[in-house]
This record gives C-alpha cells, sequence and structure tokens, in this order.
C-alpha cells in the first residue's frame, strides 16, 4: 500500500470516499464555447481574492477630510475618507494599484463573461427541459453581477461614480407612490443623504451580495453535475449520454490552466492598462459634474435608453409620475429581466416542445430564434452605443440633436434588420449540405509546371479523432489488457 | 498506540473497546451483514490503447513547449518578485507576474490538452426523471403526510398563518422603516429664504459687479455651503433685466438669472454653459435649458425647466432672493403636485 492509498482509505473510512470514484470520471464535453461559463467563474474568485485585498485598506466614509496622501495634486483638498482611502492603496500600498485595478477589470469581465455565456445558451437551446431551473438561476446571477459592479464602483466616491449614485437615487425616487420613501429609507434623508449610503453600500457589496451569489453559483454547478453538461451533435453523442473529456484528470488540468489564464489576463490588464482613474476625476461634491460621464460598460444599455428617451412626464391628480426616468430605468430593465426568466417557458409554449433536450442545437437550424436573439443583442447594443451621445457628436463633429435622433431610429430599425438579415442568413446556412466528416482545412500549392494542387491538411492536435467510437472511462489502465486485468493497482513505468 | 486494548502507550485511557479486538485493525474483513457492492467489472484498457493516446502529433515538441512555459513562468514570478523588492511599479508588477501567470495557465491547459489521452470518452446520462412509484410515493408523502398536520386543525392553521402575517407586518418596521426618515416636506423645500444672500461655496456673498456678461458661478443660500438641493447657477446674460417669463419681470436685476442646478431629469448639476446660444446643458443625459426662456428644455429628456430663483440687488448691492424657489426642484416624484 502506498501513501495515496492509506489517505484515501483513511478518509473511505470516515467518509466513504470510495463510493465517490464515478465523480472522477465524469464527462465534460469539449467546446471552446462552454470556457464562457468557467471564465465568468474564475473571474468571481479574482474578485472575491483581490476584494479582500482592496477591504483592508478601504474606509466606507463620507466624511469629509483634508487630504494629504501620495498624489500631490488633490493635497490639501477637502475630499471623503472613502475617496482619501482608494488613493493610498492606489499608490501609497505596494502592488495595490496592479490589484485595485485588476479588481476593476476583474468586475467588467465577470458581467461581460456572463453575458457571452448566457448568449451561447440562449443561441444553442441550452435553456431548454431540463434546465430551465439553471437558465433562471443564471439570470439572477447576471442581474446580481450588474447591481454588485455599480455598488463597487460608487464605493471610491469620486466625482463621476458619485454622479451615477444621484442618478440611482433620482431613478428610485421616480416610483410611483413608494419612491421618496424608498430613496429616503436607503440614504436616510435627500440626496446625499447624512453619508449612510457609503456603510451601506460597502456591506452589500462585500458581504450581501457575493454571498448570494456564491451560493447561486454553488446551486448552478449543483444543477451541472447532476445533469451533466449538455453537448453539440456529433459522432457517438445522444441525449442519452455525454462524450468528452474526464473530470481526473484530463478536464481538472485544462481547468486549472484556463484559471490561471484568466488570472495572468486579469492581473497584466490590471498593471497595463488604466482603468477609472478617480485621482483624474476628483472627489465627488454634490454641486460638480464633469463632462463625459458615462457608467462601466454593463450599465451602459441603461444609459443609453435614460437618454433616448423622450420628455414624457405625467402629472395630474395632484401627482407626477415621472415618465421619462420610470420607463427606461425601471419599467425597462424590470421588463427584460422578466423576459429572460419566462423565455424557456413562453418557447415550450410557442413551439409546443416538452421534451429533454441534451442536445444542443446549432443556431442555424433555429433561425427564428436566433434571429430573435440576434435582433436583441443589436437592441441592447445600439442602446449600449446611446450611451455616448455627448462623445460621439464631438467626435464626428455633428450636432447633439442629430446624434439623439440618430439613435432613436437606430434602435429601432437595427434590431430590425439585424433580425432580417440574421433569419436569411441561418436559412441559407442550413440548407447547405451536411457530411459527418469534421471540416478540415486545405492545402493550396502550386507546383513547378505553375498547376496549383488542393490537399486536404492532416488531423490538428486536440482533433478528436474521427475514427474512434467513444469509450468508458478506464478505471484501471495496465501495459496490456491481462496485465491490468490482474489488477496491478498504478500505472506501470514506461 | 496498543491496538489490543485500545490504550495508548503513555498510559492515557482514550477509549474501552468494547468489540472484538481482532476487528480493530486496518485490515479486518468485511462485517457480513454490509450491503455488499457486486464486484462489477471495472472498463479495463490497455496502455497502448488508442483512446489513450495523447492528442499532441509530436509529442517530444509538445513537451519541450510546456517545458518552456513552466521555466518562463518561474522567471515571471521571480521578476514580480525582484520588482516587488525594488519598490513595486504597476506596469513592470503587471508584465511579470501576468506573464508568469499565464505561461503556467498555458502551460497546464497544454498538457491537459496534448499530452493526456486525447479519448473520446462516454459516460451514460440518467433520467432526472424518477419511476411513476417513486412520484407517487413521493406526492403521497407530502399531501399525506401534509394532510395529517391539519386534520381537523385547520382553525390551529388558520392560526397559525394569521400569526406569520402580524410577524410578517412588524418586521417589515425594523428591516424598512427604521432606515431613514419619511420623506415629509424635504423634497418640496430648499433653504431658500426671502432676502438669502447668494453666497459661492466658500461662503462669500455675491456683489452686483462680481460677474461679467457671460459669466456663471454656483451659489447657495449663507450656511449651506455644497448643499446638494439648495445649490443654484448664477448667471450674468446682460446688464439690463430681461424677462425670462411673463410675470418674472423683477426676477434679473442688472441681467443677472439664477436657476436650480438640479437637472429635472435625473438630479445631475446641470453644469455646462454655452453663452453664445445661452443654453445651460447637463452633461449626464444631455438635457438642454434655454436661459433667456425661463429654462424651459429644449432638447433632452429633462421634462420640466429648472426653478427660477427670483433676485433682487439690496442697497448695499449685494445679490438676495426676493422669495424661495416656487416649486420643488429636481427631478419628478409621486408627491409633487
Amino acid at each position: 500500500m502506498n501513501s495515496t492509498e492509506r489517505a484515501l482509505g483513511w478518509l473511505d473510512d470516515r467518509l466513504g470516499v470510495g463510493k465517490g470514484r464515478s465523480l472522477l470520471d465524469k464527462i465534460f464535453p469539449d467546446h471552446w464555447s462552454f470556457l464562457l461559463g468557467e471564465i465568468a467563474l474564475y473571474s468571481f474568485v479574482v474578485l472575491v481574492l483581490t476584494g479582500v485585498f482592496l477591504s483592508l485598506y478601504f474606509v466606507p466614509s463620507t466624511k469629509e477630510i483634508i487630504y494629504h496622501g501620495a498624489y500631490a495634486p488633490l493635497r490639501g483638498k477637502l475630499v471623503s475618507e472613502a475617496y482619501a482611502s482608494t488613493l493610498k492603496l492606489s499608490f501609497s500600498v505596494r502592488g495595490g494599484m496592479v490589484i485595485r485595478q485588476m479588481h476593476h477589470w476583474a468586475a467588467d469581465v465577470f458581467v461581460g463573461a456572463i453575458a457571452i455565456h448566457m448568449m451561447r445558451i440562449f443561441f444553442t437551446g441550452g435553456f431548454r427541459k431540463p434546465r430551465e431551473l439553471n437558465w433562471m438561476v443564471g439570470i439572477t446571477l447576471l442581474m446580481l453581477a450588474i447591481v454588485n459592479g455599480f455598488l463597487g464602483y460608487s464605493l471610491p466616491y469620486d466625482l463621476v461614480s458619485g454622479t451615477g449614485l444621484r442618478i440611482a437615487y433620482s431613478i428610485i425616487l421616480s416610483i410611483p407612490l413608494v419612491g421618496s420613501y424608498l430613496a429616503f429609507f436607503l440614504f436616510g434623508g435627500a440626496f446625499p443623504g447624512n453619508g449612510i449610503i457609503e456603510p451601506r453600500m460597502f456591506i452589500l457589496h462585500v458581504l450581501v451580495v457575493p454571498i448570494i451569489i456564491a451560493a447561486l453559483i454553488g446551486a448552478h454547478l449543483f444543477m451541472l453535475v447532476r445533469q451533466k453538461h449538455a453537448q453539440f451533435p456529433g459522432k457517438g453523442r445522444t441525449e442519452h449520454n455525454v462524450v468528452g473529456s474526464p473530470l481526473y484528470p484530463t478536464f481538472m488540468a485544462k481547468t486549472l490552466g484556463l484559471f490561471f489564464i484568466v488570472t495572468g489576463v486579469l492581473w497584466m490588464l490590471g498593471g497595463l492598462v488604466q482603468i477609472n482613474p478617480i485621482w483624474q476625476y476628483g472627489p465627488y461634491q454634490p454641486y460638480k459634474v464633469t463632462y463625459a460621464v458615462q457608467p462601466d460598460w454593463y450599465m451602459g444599455w441603461l444609459d443609453g435608453a435614460m437618454r433616448i428617451m423622450p420628455s414624457w412626464e405625467f402629472t395630474g391628480f395632484g401627482h407626477t409620475i415621472p415618465l421619462e426616468v420610470l420607463l427606461p430605468a425601471v419599467l425597462f430593465p424590470g421588463l427584460t429581466f422578466t423576459l429572460f426568466y419566462v423565455w424557456p417557458f413562453v418557447e415550450a409554449k410557442v413551439t409546443g416542445d416538452r421534451a429533454v433536450h441534451n442536445i444542443l442545437d446549432f443556431p442555424r437550424y433555429r433561425p427564428k430564434r436566433t434571429a430573435l436573439g440576434a435582433a436583441g443583442v443589436a437592441f441592447y447594443f445600439t442602446l449600449f452605443s446611446a450611451s455616448a451621445t455627448d462623445v460621439l457628436a464631438n467626435f464626428f463633429q455633428v450636432s447633439l440633436n442629430t446624434v439623439l435622433w440618430s439613435f432613436r431610429f437606430l434602435a429601432i430599425a437595427v434590431p430590425v434588420l439585424v433580425g432580417l438579415v440574421t433569419y436569411r442568413i441561418c436559412k441559407e446556412l442550413a440548407a447547405m449540405p451536411v457530411t459527418d466528416e469534421p471540416k478540415r482545412s486545405v492545402i493550396l500549392s502550386r507546383t513547378e509546371a505553375g498547376e496549383y494542387v488542393m490537399e486536404e491538411a492532416g488531423m490538428r492536435p486536440g482533433d478528436a479523432p474521427d475514427d474512434l467510437d467513444p469509450i468508458a472511462v478506464p478505471a484501471r489502465i495496465g501495459a496490456s489488457v491481462e496485465d491490468a486485468s490482474t489488477g496491478g493497482a498504478g500505472l506501470p513505468t514506461r | 498506540m496498543n491496538r489490543e486494548t485500545g490504550v495508548q502507550s503513555d498510559g492515557d485511557r482514550i477509549y474501552e473497546p468494547d468489540y472484538v479486538p481482532g476487528h480493530a485493525s486496518g485490515d479486518r474483513p468485511m462485517p457480513e451483514n454490509r450491503d455488499e457492492v457486486p464486484d462489477s467489472p471495472l472498463p479495463l484498457v490497455a496502455l497502448d490503447d488508442p483512446h489513450l493516446m495523447p492528442a499532441a502529433k509530436n509529442v517530444k515538441h509538445t513537451e519541450r513547449w510546456i517545458a518552456f512555459l513552466i521555466v518562463l513562468a518561474s522567471l515571471g514570478f521571480a521578476g514580480y518578485g525582484a520588482v516587488y523588492w525594488q519598490g513595486g511599479q504597476p506596469q513592470l508588477e503587471g508584465l511579470t507576474l501576468g506573464i508568469g501567470l499565464l505561461s503556467i495557465g498555458a502551460a497546464l491547459a497544454a498538457w491537459g490538452k496534448y499530452l493526456l489521452p486525447r479519448g473520446p470518452f462516454v459516460e451514460e446520462r440518467h433520467d432526472m426523471r424518477s419511476s411513476d412509484t417513486e412520484r407517487e410515493q413521493m406526492a403521497a408523502a407530502v399531501i399525506d403526510r401534509g394532510k395529517l398536520v391539519m386534520r381537523r386543525r385547520g382553525f390551529l392553521g388558520k392560526m397559525l398563518a394569521g400569526a406569520a402575517g402580524i410577524l410578517g407586518v412588524v418586521i417589515a418596521f425594523p428591516v424598512i422603516r427604521s432606515l431613514g426618515p419619511l420623506p415629509k416636506l424635504a423634497l418640496d423645500k430648499t433653504n431658500w429664504r426671502k432676502g438669502s444672500y447668494l453666497v459661492t461655496i466658500h461662503g462669500r456673498k455675491i456683489k452686483e459687479d462680481d460677474l461679467e456678461v457671460g459669466g456663471i458661478i454656483t451659489v447657495f443660500p449663507p450656511g449651506y455651503e455644497g448643499n446638494a438641493m439648495d445649490q443654484t447657477v448664477l448667471l450674468r446674460a446682460s446688464t439690463s433685466p430681461f424677462t425670462t417669463k411673463a410675470g418674472r419681470e423683477t426676477w434679473t436685476p442688472k441681467g443677472y438669472v439664477a436657476y436650480s442646478k438640479v437637472c429635472t431629469h435625473a438630479g445631475c448639476p446641470v453644469g455646462l454653459y454655452q453663452e453664445q446660444t445661452q443654453q445651460l446643458l447637463c452633461p449626464c443625459h444631455q438635457s438642454v435649458f434655454d436661459v433667456l426662456d425661463g429654462a424651459q428644455p429644449v432638447f433632452g429628456p429633462a421634462p420640466r425647466p429648472l426653478p427660477q430663483l427670483p433676485l433682487m440687488i439690496d442697497s448695499e448691492g449685494y445679490l438676495r432672493a426676493q422669495q424661495p424657489y416656487d416649486q420643488p426642484v429636481g427631478p419628478g416624484f409621486w408627491e409633487r403636485s
């Protein structure tokens, strides 16, 4: 008995780990698009690790102090403790700047990876039975990621994020009946309130929301393991099996590699690409504002919607309903996420398809869904672009009026156009002849006589060998079958 | 420790074994009554099976690449240590540790992708759906036992629901009502009073000659410098009074005009002033207000003009408010009439 066997035996006596061997054989299908969720997961890990580091230095307080720190241009200015401590951890804590910027980048990548992961699920029909619940957990995660991103972005209390907070307050205020009460309860009074919002945002950002996110990620992965990963159609793949690489060791090596790659990219971004230089914006003062006030990218669609919304305000019966804010900033996102939540059920109702699906769709064979999804993506992307109306007007030297009306038009035209074109492309692609052979690149060469010769390139490393039928993960591996059957435990040496 | 007696050699009694001593040892036989898993034949695969071949075409080549990546990673890590030791520098820190992490990640991923068995491997799925019997039993257990709880105790159940309802209501008070004050009239009123001086952020009173035509400054009532609700833009649009709206003829002495600086759309400070067109612009969502026309919004999502503060110049030449704002400032809300 070697030490590994002894350790496993010790654990098995107490926890029965031997019964869990099949977990090691768990198959993860291989496809690049299945990495998107993992990128989100590892960004979250990076967020937690870097966030803990930041929390060791950050002071969640709007109390104003005179700045005496390392950043000379602001010395002697009145700034909040939150702002001063953010400057301190950026300039005076060794490694702090990289980690703070990495945290911000990781947040942007986190939401981005979730959004693209969600698109993958949508376009391949991965939300269908039996995965509707996991789809809904995923939507909740997207929502929480956006909320926590906004909270974290607001914490340093710089001029740009403070203005964002002011807008958030006005959005809450716009809710009929309860808006002013909600806003006052959250902020401890009329904006900017009595300063209580800062520690409240802090505890939400570092404890409450992350715990919910972590718990939901747990549920997300539990359901993934229980239902096993969906797979694309292919040789030997059916609704009742899953073909790919085993958890131990192949998937583990690859996913650990991905973890380090994600961490490495984020660390590099943190060190090399400046993000949110709050010392350039200055500390927040409620009466100050700056040009080109834009939130982080994942809030852009809401900002854009607020910009292109006409100025419709309802007044009557002694009350005001600020539709110009309520509609784009409360009802619109509410409707968006409701639609996301119910989509699997709506689609099942429309198509009448209530079967279990473990094989994913190729988007081209579902032209209607694909066209609708593409139109949706185009719509939100247009709104996102509309959050830069002022910058675009300046850049192209056209009037703000032209840019605004263009976006009002584009927000309708672009989705329709993208939807129609996508539908057409899907139909064309689906009509093309299909072979079971995977696509191979060809090598085109010219002979000395000037003749062109085309030959198929060989298999590239990483291509699954198409001549092999999938087999179960071997529990025992021997030099030969006979050797394995004699019960040799370990791998023979080469 | 002595296996026979369960007594540690130093004499400390840990436990008294109450079963056959021989079975305490690790190599004891399986107890008879234990649920025995039949020895299912494990899949046996020979090392030369094509499924176990690495995916790499040229294994030696791949191994060399991975070795190179690991060396690069070590250099990156060491480089980061050196940069840190020298006092740190964000770009170099990012480059060194970034290269280290990326290389180690690439090495691991390549190891998994190219050197480990190429497969493909397969695993059967099990239906999520249980058998009909299992489903019936589950439903029966939930429903029948539930009935057992409530049988002939419907009234108790209603009482319980009532108590829970009361708890639900009262618990809302500490978790919601305690959070902050009631709005009352806080949104309707500012700290501007009849006769308030116009002061700068530093508390300096504004005099009639302080601004040139085209000049702009943010003012507050004395004692509320920097206040988010009271912030007001003071502009000088001309040298003589002008009329922004009928009935406001006396509000602009010597061409001075004052508007609330809180945008009526989403509350950002309306901070940009273009003298040529006499427009105020909010940089958040690009609402544009016409200074000469009572700050009427001419563009963008703002629904209402910025409230105008009636001005006067007192006998000493100081600018003061004739009256407070005649309406709530800032964005709309339900109670605004």
